[in-house]
């Protein structure tokens, strides 16, 4: 085991994956020789060479749809889209061509690609760094979508990912790149060594993508977060008193609804929280999914904390992120209801 | 099996990295004055040699040679050199006010100052740029109050945009300056859809995209080109190859291929490159490409070869992927202290004036960043209300904003 960031054990995945399989390359906006503006590849290039790990052109659309003629040909990309505020110009190559590739080839040709991208905001990055597009994914049949929310996670799930037969989206929460935070941004970071899921194994493992991890056992009420809201639901947890179950989705489709059900059947409350904007956001499935499966369980509506319905701002920052106080003002509503 | 030895995978690199000599002994440049100056109707297929060569006009001596000097009269000389001055200055300042941690971020022209600034001097007004976050000498040189942009840099509550933006996302419509975008290249399409829309309205309007070396490699580039080659839109199309894209050199974007400008060629589109960092051979091919604009022949591709001597962006330390000294070894040289040396070899100018100057704007800018500061920083608070980002998603505010507009407590 190693203290690791996330941005180590990330780095660490991609290092252990090319090891174990030549099949596997690298490659994206400055990922080459300087190793990613995150710093994800660093050395990846030394010491697999140029033709494992490269700088492509600034291309997104370009970038995907290469992947995915490698994909197909046999090999096992694992690209990298800079910010996903920027993977638009490649949504058509990933939402017609390499979500379908097996469904209308009848398996003749495959796609087993990741594509991976930071999310997510708390770095004052205003609307071109800060967003959370994955409900724009998970709406599209045929890809799967991941988002860790520590680097034990996110190793584990990406050397899954990249083993994964089909395209895998994975995103990164960039605001837990150095530590964990819980939304409570005055207060100084938090870095990863002194958190036990900062712990890595060195060697080779994966975590199944389709597998929610329970963050915190509770009674009263239940909480579905990822990434980042994972704290933010810790913090609000600690600071209301309520004794709720947090769920950490890790993987949204597959969705690991089996830990859902058992959960809320148990605490007849839930409340839903993430970062991107609300309508039609990944909240409303999950909220779907409770009400059809929990229904004769549930003691209060279901409830969501979400990013509001505007742009990622730049100044209101704060007022956007959902924070601790938004999301325990409506636990402590659910638990009144 | 096959007949042919197997295949091999090309990655460009550039041949030099940290720690090697910087050398630029393999860009050819041609000495000023060097490049003919055609007529603007001529046939694209006649000029094809000037996207292969740097048209400039500032000889070593500091003299102004050849055909494409331009005329421009000694007030205007000295209104570029300041206006370049300026930039640089509020650069500077901005710089160092983002280490001081009173904003997020910003990003500098070091060494780029001469494109935007005599650009715009090519312009008319009602004429409109689509910029990338580094042409702010486009503003700079009409006068746009520092005070404004700082207050955006500041995301205060004077901020045009409201705090919505990252700093140094300027809009203002008024100056001829379409609201930026972070996202790279997207907005080269649109400034051929606003020249066709000039062209469509019996107009008189012309238009300017402008995107960086590496950007050029986007799809939208190319959409750009398509547009504005089947429609002859009266658009000019700028590419700043300031050599770098964060970390990644140029040839990246460009592979093998001649230049950037010779992208023009497969498109029919008339192509010039250019000495970025001459600050009147910037001016000479911007009213070269603008009068073609205007008289409807349609548009043009330049490219200006000048060198990104700063960081990508407060975000970059440039150190980890190019040699420190690259900057100094840089052939073109500096667009101010180039454009300087000139005035004072033709007795337009002279080092106490310029000293004079200097001192000067640094008092006019330390004079706004204290106005701007006043209103508020974006580390000390005083910035625009949480109420305004739920303003201008849509015209009129649906109920669905309203209500989570309250829910936030405004
Ligand atoms: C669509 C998109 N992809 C990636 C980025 C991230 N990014 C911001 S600037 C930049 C490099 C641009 O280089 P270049 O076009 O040469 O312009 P320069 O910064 O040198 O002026 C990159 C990759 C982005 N902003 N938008
Ligand atoms: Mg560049």
């Amino acid at each position: 085991m190693a203290a690791m960031t996330m941005i180590e054990a990330i780095q660490n995945a991609h290092d252990n994956a090319m090891q174990r399989d030549e099949r596997v390359v690298v490659y994206g906006e400055d990922v080459g020789f300087f190793g990613g503006v995150f710093r994800c590849t660093a050395g990846l290039q030394d010491k697999y060479g140029a033709s494992r790990c490269f700088d492509a052109p600034i291309n997104e659309s370009g970038i995907v749809g290469t992947a995915i003629g490698m994909a197909a040909y046999g090999l096992r990309p694992c690209i990298e889209i800079q910010f996903s505020d920027y993977v638009y110009p490649a949504y058509d190559q990933i939402v017609s061509e390499a979500a379908r590739l097996r469904h209308r080839s009848g398996g003749d040709f495959t796609c087993p690609l990741v594509i991976r991208m930071p999310v997510g905001g708390g770095i004052f990055g205003g609307q071109t760094h800060s967003q959370s597009p994955e409900a724009v994914f998970t709406q599209v049949c045929g890809i799967k979508t991941v988002m860790p929310s520590n680097p034990h996670d996110a190793k584990g799930l990406l050397i899954a990912a990249i083993e994964d037969p089909d395209p895998v989206i994975f995103m990164e929460p960039k605001r837990l790149y150095n530590g964990p935070f819980d939304g409570h941004h005055e207060k100084p970071v938090v870095p990863w060594r002194d958190h036990e899921l900062g712990d890595v194994p060195e060697d080779y493992y994966t975590t199944a993508l389709g597998t929610a991890a329970i963050r915190r056992p509770g009674n009263d009420l239940t909480i579905l977060s990822y990434g980042t809201m994972v704290y933010v639901a810790e913090a609000a947890t600690a600071e209301t008193g309520i004794d709720a179950e947090i769920i950490d989705l890790r993987s949204l489709l597959p969705l690991d609804l089996d830990t859902i059900v058992a959960s809320v059947t148990k605490t007849g409350r839930c409340v839903i929280v993430h970062e991107a904007t609300r309508t039609s956001g990944f909240g409303a499935e999950l909220c779907t999914l409770v009400q059809e499966e929990c229904f004769y369980s549930l003691e209060a509506p279901v409830a969501r904390v979400t990013g509001w319905d505007t742009p990622y701002p730049h100044a209101q920052e704060w007022d956007y992120f959902p924070s601790p106080e938004r999301l325990g003002r409506k636990m402590r509503e659910v638990m009144e209801a | 099996m096959s007949d042919y030895p197997p295949l091999s995978f090309r990655v460009p690199a550039p041949e030099i990295r940290p720690g090697d000599t910087p050398d630029f002994s393999g860009v050819t440049i041609p000495p000023a004055g060097a490049v003919r100056r055609p007529a603007v109707d001529s046939d694209p297929e006649s000029i094809r040699d000037l996207a292969f060569t740097i048209i400039r006009v500032m000889s070593r001596d500091g003299d102004a040679v050849g055909e494409w000097v331009p005329e421009l009269d000694e007030q205007s000389l000295l209104t570029g050199l300041r206006h370049m001055m300026r930039l640089r200055a509020f650069d500077a300042r901005m710089l160092m006010a983002q280490r001081q941690g009173k904003t997020s971020f910003y990003m500098q022209h070091l060494g780029e100052e001469a494109i935007s600034c005599a650009f715009q001097t090519a312009l008319e007004p009602g004429d409109m740029n689509f910029p990338t976050y580094r042409q702010a000498g486009l503003l700079i040189a009409q006068d746009y109050p520092m005070f404004l942009m700082m207050c955006q840099i500041y995301s205060n509550e004077k901020d045009p945009n409201h705090g919505r933006q990252l700093p140094i996302m300027y809009s203002s419509k008024a100056h001829g300056f379409f609201s930026i975008s972070g996202n790279l290249a997207t907005q080269y399409p649109q400034a051929v859809g606003w020249a066709m829309a000039s062209a469509i309205s019996r107009d008189t309007k012309i238009a300017a995209g402008w995107v960086g070396d590496g950007s050029t490699a986007e799809s939208d580039f190319h959409a750009a080109m398509v547009f504005a080659s089947t429609y002859k839109a009266p658009v000019v199309l700028n590419i700043v190859n300031n050599q770098w894209a964060i970390s990644t050199f140029q040839g990246i974007a460009k592979g093998d291929a001649g230049t950037f400008a010779a992208r023009g060629h497969g498109f029919g589109i008339p192509a010039l490159r250019v000495d970025g960092n001459d600050y009147l051979a910037v001016y000479a091919v911007a009213r070269w490409a603008a009068e073609r604009a205007r008289l409807n022949l349609g548009p043009t591709l330049i490219e200006y070869v000048t060198y990104r001597a700063g960081g990508h962006s407060t975000s970059d330390d440039p150190s980890a992927y190019r040699p420190k000294e690259e900057g100094d070894a840089w052939p073109l040289g500096d667009p101010i202290v180039r454009f300087k040396n000139y005035l004072i070899k033709q007795g337009h100018w002279s080092e106490e004036r310029h000293a004079q100057t200097e001192a000067e704007i640094a008092d006019e800018v330390l004079s706004a960043q204290k106005e701007a500061e006043q209103v508020g920083t974006l580390s000390s608070g005083n910035t625009p209300s949480a109420r305004d980002m739920f303003e201008d998603v849509f015209e009129e505010m649906p109920p669905h904003l309203v209500k989570q507009r309250q829910e936030a407590g405004y």
